[in-house]
Parts: structure tokens; sequence; C-alpha cells
């Protein structure tokens, strides 16, 4: 009997030092890929490398073997000896096998709780198995499953939901804020790579025109630029905030730019309209006592990481509900893999065939109702006898220890052909 | 006909029941679930009423009962028409249990009709009776989303989302359709106000009479006049115009109930209990 095994480590087990040591890029995953496939042990293989982990993913007859060569093969292919990572390394089996790539995918198992880029890394390390045809019947089925449960996972969980990065939180709020940041007019004061971010998302969620502000004038025209925006003068500021409605504020200035007088002076000028500040600055370019005036919000740096801890503390109660849907897919895939025995198999194969002829059995004898019991009995046994022989060989096939033949897929296709799994 | 304003009951609290169960829950199926049953209650104290109006010949508004009635009815029809306009789902959890229990109140209160009366029987009674009661059921709403306001800017101020902060839409929106409440109820009130004048008219031979109902709507027309003004040339918006839409409100249901119960006037028998 074939075993799923699934050897890796990940950014719990191992330091980045070490990941660093043994991840592939692209190209090397293919190569690892070619090799792995060629250890006689492995019957079908997937590899998975992204920042966070590497994973090898095999399906073995002899799985206490397959984890050997495995190992020896990541040591060797990566020069690095064995005993540096062999701790860090976890080895799952069968069930917790299936329920660890069912995790993976549906982002259980990653650093940022919920992120959405696992599955399309495990999709394309499919794709990377199906094209060097190493993947079979078995780790066909376990991915489409597993493609399956992490969408559900998303649809069903508020797992991916809510902000959990600093940029996207403050777009969050923005849309709290106002209600669409359409044609919402951005100033950018000071540079940074959070506060270039932010204006970024705004754009892409249709923000209006963009002013950038800058102590040294030629700087600032060059990041307006880069957005298509407009420089202003650093002595401008107060003029702009009378139509921008979200400044996002990254300088590093070592007192407060804008204060709580001169924004009190703004609101009378702007009708009350909102105005929201993102202060990314440590130390604080915004005055806090701006978000007592009524209309304007104000959130730093701080305020923004306690959002997105709160984000996340709802992302871990929803990986609970999703717990839930991963254990039940593992028994659903449990019960299609022991059915993929040859025993079970050739008993629903007769099973269903029997059902089949002896319906028909039925329905012929009431119009012979006038024949005598002896020829009627002789036909139960013709069609018992006729079964039998059709029987024969499909059952040899399945039961035969020949090394040449893919038993997985011809029980698959078996089951698939006489819709045994319904 | 007591069974039809049941179901109408039964319909308005499980509308409510549906909106909370949205609230708590956010799935999208409670939420239509709630707006369903608010709609086929609507249309069926519809039926109600202009059952009334036909056995009496003229709105059924006698007691404080038959008024109760007709202020959830008219919540209930505007918040649904506010909510295919606006898809103000959260406003369910303020609108429909406001109606449930106006019809349950006005169920407990409801005493034998009393003789038809030729003193009601004017278009013009008709109209000053539609327009102010739909009037008053958008400053209803309009204080609902003043309240749902000053929640929703306390959490983004206070900076700890929990609960409402995702469930309630954004201060912009719900400033903005606060204003629409506003604006059409002014509109009605002022219309209603007008009706009344001309009914009061062919009646009593006057426009006014100092009845202290028709004083406290004047004075309610002029807080929302203010109101209004205020935004429009002041820039009143966000907290001020969502607490200005409270006050409102108070003053509005002092007129309702308040003017009945503490003061006389010829209003008085159509609001007493």
């Amino acid at each position: 009997m074939q075993d799923i095994v699934l050897i890796g480590l990940n950014h719990n087990t191992a330091p980045v030092e070490l990941r660093e040591c043994i991840a592939f890029s692209e190209g090397d995953a293919r190569a690892a890929l070619a090799h792995l496939a060629d250890i006689p042990v492995l019957d079908e293989v997937m590899l998975l490398s992204t920042c966070n982990r590497v994973e090898v993913l095999l399906v073995s007859k002899k799985p206490d073997d397959a984890i050997q060569e495995t190992k020896r093969f990541l040591s060797r292919f990566n020069d690095l000896p064995l005993e540096r990572f062999d701790a860090s390394l976890y080895v799952f089996r069968g069930d917790e096998a299936v329920g660890h790539v069912f995790r993976v995918a549906s982002s259980l198992d990653s650093m940022v709780l919920g992120e959405p880029q696992i599955l399309g890394q495990i999709k394309s390390a499919y794709q990377t198995a199906t094209l060097a045809k190493t993947s079979g019947v078995l780790l066909n089925r376990l991915l489409h499953r597993t493609f399956f449960v992490a969408k559900r996972v998303r649809s069903e969980t508020g797992i991916g939901g809510n902000a959990v990065s600093i940029s996207y939180a403050a777009i969050e709020l923005g849309r709290k804020i106002f209600d669409s940041l359409k044609d919402k007019k951005v100033l950018l004061v000071g540079a940074g790579e959070m506060a270039e971010l932010a204006v970024e998302h705004l754009i892409r969620h249709k923000a209006g025109d963009i002013y950038v502000a800058n102590r040294t004038f030629e700087r600032g025209v060059n990041l307006a630029k880069k957005f298509n925006g407009r420089p202003i003068r650093f002595e401008e500021i107060l003029d702009t905030l009378r139509h921008v409605d979200i400044i996002i504020s990254s300088t590093g200035s070592a007192d407060f730019i804008i204060r709580k007088k001169q924004v009190k002076v703004v609101m009378k000028q702007r009708r009350n309209s909102p105005l929201f500040f993102i202060d990314i600055a440590v130390p604080r370019d915004i005055d806090p006592d701006i978000n007592r005036l009524n209309n304007a919000y104000v959130y730093d740096i701080d305020d923004l990481k306690g959002v997105i801890e709160e984000n996340l503390e709802d992302r871990r109660k929803e990986a609970a509900k999703a717990e839930r849907i991963i254990d039940e897919a593992v028994i659903r895939f449990r019960e299609w893999y022991e059915n993929l025995n040859v025993i079970p198999t050739i008993v629903a194969l007769r099973g269903k065939m029997e059902t089949i002829a002896g319906a028909e059995l039925e329905k012929t004898m009431q119009a012979l109702r006038h024949l005598p019991e002896t020829d009627r009995v002789a036909m139960a046994r013709m069609m018992q006898a006729t079964l039998n022989k059709i029987m024969h060989n499909p059952t040899q096939l399945l039961k035969s220890d020949s090394p040449h033949i893919n038993k997985s897929a011809y029980l698959d296709f078996t089951r698939r052909l006489f819709k045994l799994d319904e | 006909m007591d069974s039809l304003f049941f179901a109408v009951i039964a319909l308005y609290v499980l509308s409510a029941a549906g909106y909370l169960a949205f609230l708590f829950r956010q799935k999208e199926r409670f939420n239509r679930v709630g707006f369903y049953l608010l709609l086929i209650g609507f249309v069926l104290h519809t039926i109600f009423i202009l059952y009334g109006f036909s056995v009496a010949g003229h709105l059924p508004v006698h007691n404080l009962g038959e008024t109760l009635s007709i202020a959830g009815w008219a919540i209930a029809g505007l918040f649904a028409l506010f909510q295919v306009k606006y898809n103000l789902k959260i406003l369910g959890v303020y609108a429909a249990p406001l109606s449930a229990v106006a019809t349950v109140a006005a169920a407990l209160l409801s005493t034998e009709p009393v003789q038809a009366d030729k003193i009601l029987e004017s278009y013009w009674l008709f109209f000053h009776i539609v327009t102010v009661f739909l009037g008053d059921a958008a400053f209803t709403l309009a204080c609902g989303l003043g309240i749902i306001y000053l929640v929703q800017e306390r959490t983004i101020k206070n900076k700890t989302h929990g609960f409402f902060f995702k469930r309630l839409p954004s201060l912009e929106f719900i400033d903005s359709t606060g204003y629409a409440c506003v604006v059409i109820g002014f509109t009605l009130l002022t219309i209603g106000l007008f009706t009344g004048f001309i009914y009061a008219k062919t009646v009593w031979g006057r426009f006014w009479s100092w009845d202290p109902k028709e004083v406290w709507s004047g004075i309610t027309w002029l807080l929302y006049a203010a109101l209004l003004h205020g935004r429009a040339s002041l820039g009143w918006r966000g907290r001020k115009a969502a607490i200005m839409a409270i006050i409102g409100f108070i003053v509005l249901m002092f007129t309702f109930f308040g003017v009945n119960f503490l003061l006389t006037g010829h209003h008085g028998p159509f609001t007493k209990i």
C-alpha cells in the first residue's frame, strides 16, 4: 500500500539563515524535481519552495526508505550536511500529511495568517510537477482537493478578511471615513517606503490628485513624478490642507509639522469636510490632538499597528473554523484513498455488476412466468457464470503484484469507469 | 381583521429578529430575510389600513393605537424605500424593531373604533396625515442614522475597532444618507403643515389657532430648518449634524406624544388612548 509523505521545514522550525540555504530558485526547483523523480522508491513527487518553507510531497510504497532518500537528496543538492538541518525537518505521513497540505494551502501555516499568495505558489509548484510528469493519481487527486479546500476556507471563513499590513490598514480606515476613495485628494509629506506604498494603494483605489511636499523641493519633484502628482513647497502645506482629503506624513522632523491650531482654522475653511491624517513618522509629524477636532481623524503608526493586531486576532478566531473544514476534508480524502485499495474496488465492482444483472434477470423472469422452475434456475446460473467470466481478467490484473503497472492509476480508472464512488 | 394585524406584527417582529441576526452573524441571507419579511409586513399593513379606510370612510386615526400603527407603517415603508435606493442594510436593525414596537403598542392600545365623524372626511386631512407621518418617519430614520454615525465616529476616533467598525458603513455615507432623510422629512413636514392649515381653514374657518400641537409642530419645523440651513451655509456636518438630528427627533417625539398627554387642543381626540 502506498503512503503519502511530506518532508519539509518552515519559518517556525528553521531560522532564515537555514531556509536561505535550502530554498530552491525556480530553475533549481525544476532540476531538483527531476532528481527526486529519479529516486526509485518515490512513486510520485512534488516540490514546494517559498521564502518561508521548503516541502517535498511524495508518494511511496516504502515510505521509510523514501524519507531517508529524500533527506539525503536535500543534503546533497544543497551541499549541506544533514546534521545541520535534520532537527528542523518535520515529517508527516498519511492523514497528517494530507491535513498539512490543506492547512498550508489555506494559509493557516503562513507567517502572516491568511495571506493569499501561498495558494498561487502551491498551484505553480503543482504545475511544475505535472509538466515534469512527476505527479500521479494520488497527488493529482490530493492537489485538486487541496485547491478546493483552500477556496472553501477562503470563502466560508474570514481568514483573509481585514488588513494586516500598515498601508492596507490605512486604506481600510480611509474607506470607513470616506465612502469611496475615488477622487479623494492625497498629500504626501516626506518620503519613505511605507508611505509611498500607501500612496500606491490609494492610486489603485482611484484616488484623485496627488500632492507631494518635501523639505528639499528637488526630491519632492522626483517623487511627484513617480506618482504623476504635483510637487509643492513645504511652506504650502497649510494652504494645500484646504482642499486635500488624506494626508500621509513620513518625515524625519523632530517636531510636529501640522498642529491642532492650524487644522482648526483649516476645518472651517473646508466647511468641515473630513480630513484623514496618516502619520507614519517616528517621532510623529502630526499633532495627535487633531484627532479631537470634529471631522478630523489622526492615526499614527502605533494606532495602525493596534488595528492590525486586532485584525490578526480576528483571523486567528476564523482559523479555528477553517480547521473544522480541513478536518472534514481529511476524512473525505481518506475515504477515497482507502477505497483505492484492491479488495474494496473488486468488491464494489462485483457488487455493481450483480445489482445490474439481478435487476435485469428479475425483469425478464416476470415475462417468463410460464417457464418451469428448473429453466429459471439454469438462467440464473448462466448469468452468474457470465459475470464470473467478465470479472476474471480485471480481478487478476488488479490483484497482480507486477512492478510494471501503476496500480493506483488502474484502481482509480476502474472506479471512475464504473462510477463506483457514488 | 384582527388576525391580519397580528400577521403584520408577527412579520415586523420576525424581520427585526432577522436584522439582529444579520448584525451579529453578518450573513447576507439574514439581511435578505429581514428585508422581505418587512416588505410583506408593510404590504399587509397597507391593506389593513386601506380596509380601515374603506370601513370608516377616512384614515383610521382616532386614538393613539391607530396613530401608532400608522407611524409603524410609515417607518417600514420609508425604510424599505431607502433600503432599495441606498442599500442601507444596517439601518434595518433600527427600523424593523421600531415598526414592531409601534404595532405591538398599537395592538395593546386598540379600542373599539369611534363612530364615523363628518369632520374627518376631507382630502386635505388625508394628505395632511399621510405627509406628516411619512415626514416623521423620515426624521426617525435620520435620528437612527445620527446614532449610527456617533457610534461609528467613536470607534474610529478611539481607535479600538471591535464589534461595530466592520458592521457599520462609512461615516461619509451615513452622514449623506442622514442628510437625505432630513431633506425628505422636512419637505413632507412642510407639505403636511400646509395641508393642515388648509384643512383647518375649511373646518374651523381659520388657518392657525394656537393649538399646542400646531405650535410644537412649528417648533419642530424651525429646528429642522435650522439644521438644513446650518449644513448649507455653515458646514454643519458629521457629528454636529448627527446630534442635531437626534435632538430634532426628541422634540418631534414630544410633539407626537408629550403634547397629547400634557397639553390639550383640537388634535387631542386623534391621539388619546
